[in-house]
């Protein structure tokens, strides 16, 4: 049998959930025999070109990249978790949320203490666009998973991960139940 | 059995209990946990927060003011009150803004204690992301309402203590928890030592500079659920 396809995504966060899952420790090489990786940015792996089994998503969706990637990770996997905070409510992001976007982008850029000779709002077009408040992914779409922390620790990923792929039962005990 | 007994029965355990009491508080006496927050020892019931709710003879009711009474049949720990606990609890996240990696009562907050131990994994109701205000003016203590669930029970402390500190304010989705300070707490009579500052189940109202005090791995709630100080007492069943 094949072995099963993982494809990650960083949305907005800080990494910190993919770190996490490197922090498994010498459990990654049994991941490896477990999982063969597809997209992500692990491997450098840029675009879907074959169906993939599970989807583990870190971040937010807080612009216009973010939710055409978590539209196409919805296209290509059979299975997507939501991983951490920011996947799950927004997280640290979504603490702009209370505030309206313009002033957000002007305490930034143009009034902020840090800000020099008047400062500019960035328009370059590479640059993707915000979205005026930080989704969570399953405002986006339907996750079939939460794995909630911040991150979510080695051993409840490696739990969450493991039961999953061999058709067990992803009940997280009270200890892996973390909001931090 | 003395006159003011009367004996109950919680998911199908006769549990015997002094007239007067609420459901709530004699199922704390037996040693079985109801889970609740906006219930405080000590402090007259507010009936605020829906957590608490049991069925008594099939229908549901708030356990922290339901007097017992001979021969009531209580549901408790079902899997319907569990879930209907959990989307209370979601809907308490969803309406404020709730952001655990980056407050201080992490591990120590009564609100995501019960998330954690009713198994919530995500809030699956949209937020209403509503910016609410933050009152740092005394030297002291915070309020920092993006984290307030109006559960009352700082009002009901400090009313306790014949202060008045606090009050609600508003109606319905606008309800807030007001101070008894036109340009905030600085102007009230709240002491750090107060009750009412250490009254709060979440992190809207803190003390100041105690935050981070404790390392992850040793707060509260790390390795210990809610409620188990109670089912410590007594176990039952
Ligand atoms: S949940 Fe925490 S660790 Fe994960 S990406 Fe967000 S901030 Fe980083
Ligand atoms: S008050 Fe509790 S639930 Fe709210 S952000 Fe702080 S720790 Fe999380
Ligand atoms: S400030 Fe705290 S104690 Fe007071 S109503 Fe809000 S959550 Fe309850
Ligand atoms: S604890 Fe009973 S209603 Fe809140």
């Amino acid at each position: 049998m094949a072995k099963p396809l993982v494809a990650t995504a960083p949305f907005t966060g800080c990494f910190g959930c993919h770190m996490s899952l490197l922090d498994i420790d010498e459990r990654i090489l049994d991941l490896v025999e477990l999982v063969e990786f597809d997209k992500s940015p692990i491997n450098d792996i840029k675009t879907f070109t074959r169906p993939v089994d599970v989807g583990l998503l870190e971040g937010g969706i807080s612009n216009d990249e973010n939710y055409e990637q978590l539209k196409l990770f919805r296209k290509h996997c059979k299975i997507l978790i939501s991983v951490g905070q920011c996947a799950i409510t927004g997280g640290v992001p979504a603490c702009r949320n209370t505030v309206p976007l313009k002033e957000c982008l002007e305490e930034a850029y143009l009034n902020g203490p840090t800000v020099v000779d008047g400062g500019v709002l960035p328009n370059d077009p590479d640059i993707p666009i915000l979205l005026d408040k930080v989704y969570p992914c399953h405002e986006v779409v339907k996750i079939d998973y939460f794995l909630p922390g911040c991150p979510p620790s080695a051993d409840t990923l490696w739990a969450a991960l493991t039961a999953l792929l061999t058709g067990k039962d992803v009940g997280l005990p009270y200890e892996l139940i973390k909001y931090d | 059995m003395s006159k003011n007994t009367v004996n109950i029965i919680i998911d199908g355990v006769e549990i015997e209990a002094q007239e007067g009491q609420t459901i709530l508080q004699a199922a704390d006496d037996a040693g079985v946990y109801i889970p609740r927050l906006c219930y405080l020892k000590g402090l007259i019931p507010g009936g605020h927060c829906r957590v608490c709710t049991v069925k008594v003879n099939g229908r549901p009711a708030s356990s922290c003011t339901f007097p017992v009474s001979e021969g009531l049949v209580i549901e408790n720990d079902t899997e319907e009150l569990t879930t209907l606990r959990r989307t209370v609890v979601e809907m308490l996240f969803a309406e404020g803004n709730h952001v655990c990696p980056a407050c201080e009562a992490s591990g120590n907050c009564e609100l995501q204690a019960m998330a954690y131990r009713l198994g919530m994994l995500a809030v699956t109701l949209p937020f209403l992301r509503k910016p609410r205000e933050l009152d740092a003016t005394h030297p002291d203590v915070f309020i920092d309402r993006d984290r307030c669930i109006l559960c009352g029970r700082c009002a009901r402390a400090s009313e306790a203590e014949g202060k008045r500190v606090f009050g609600f304010e508003g109606r319905g989705i606008n309800k807030r928890i007001a101070v008894d300070g036109e340009h905030g707490l600085k102007e009230t009579d709240l002491k750090a030592a107060d009750r009412a500052a250490r009254a709060c189940p979440t992190g809207c109202l803190r003390l100041k500079r105690i935050g981070w005090k404790v390392p992850v791995g040793q707060r509260q709630y790390d390795t210990t659920p809610i409620g188990s100080d109670i089912e410590q007492k007594q176990p039952v069943g």
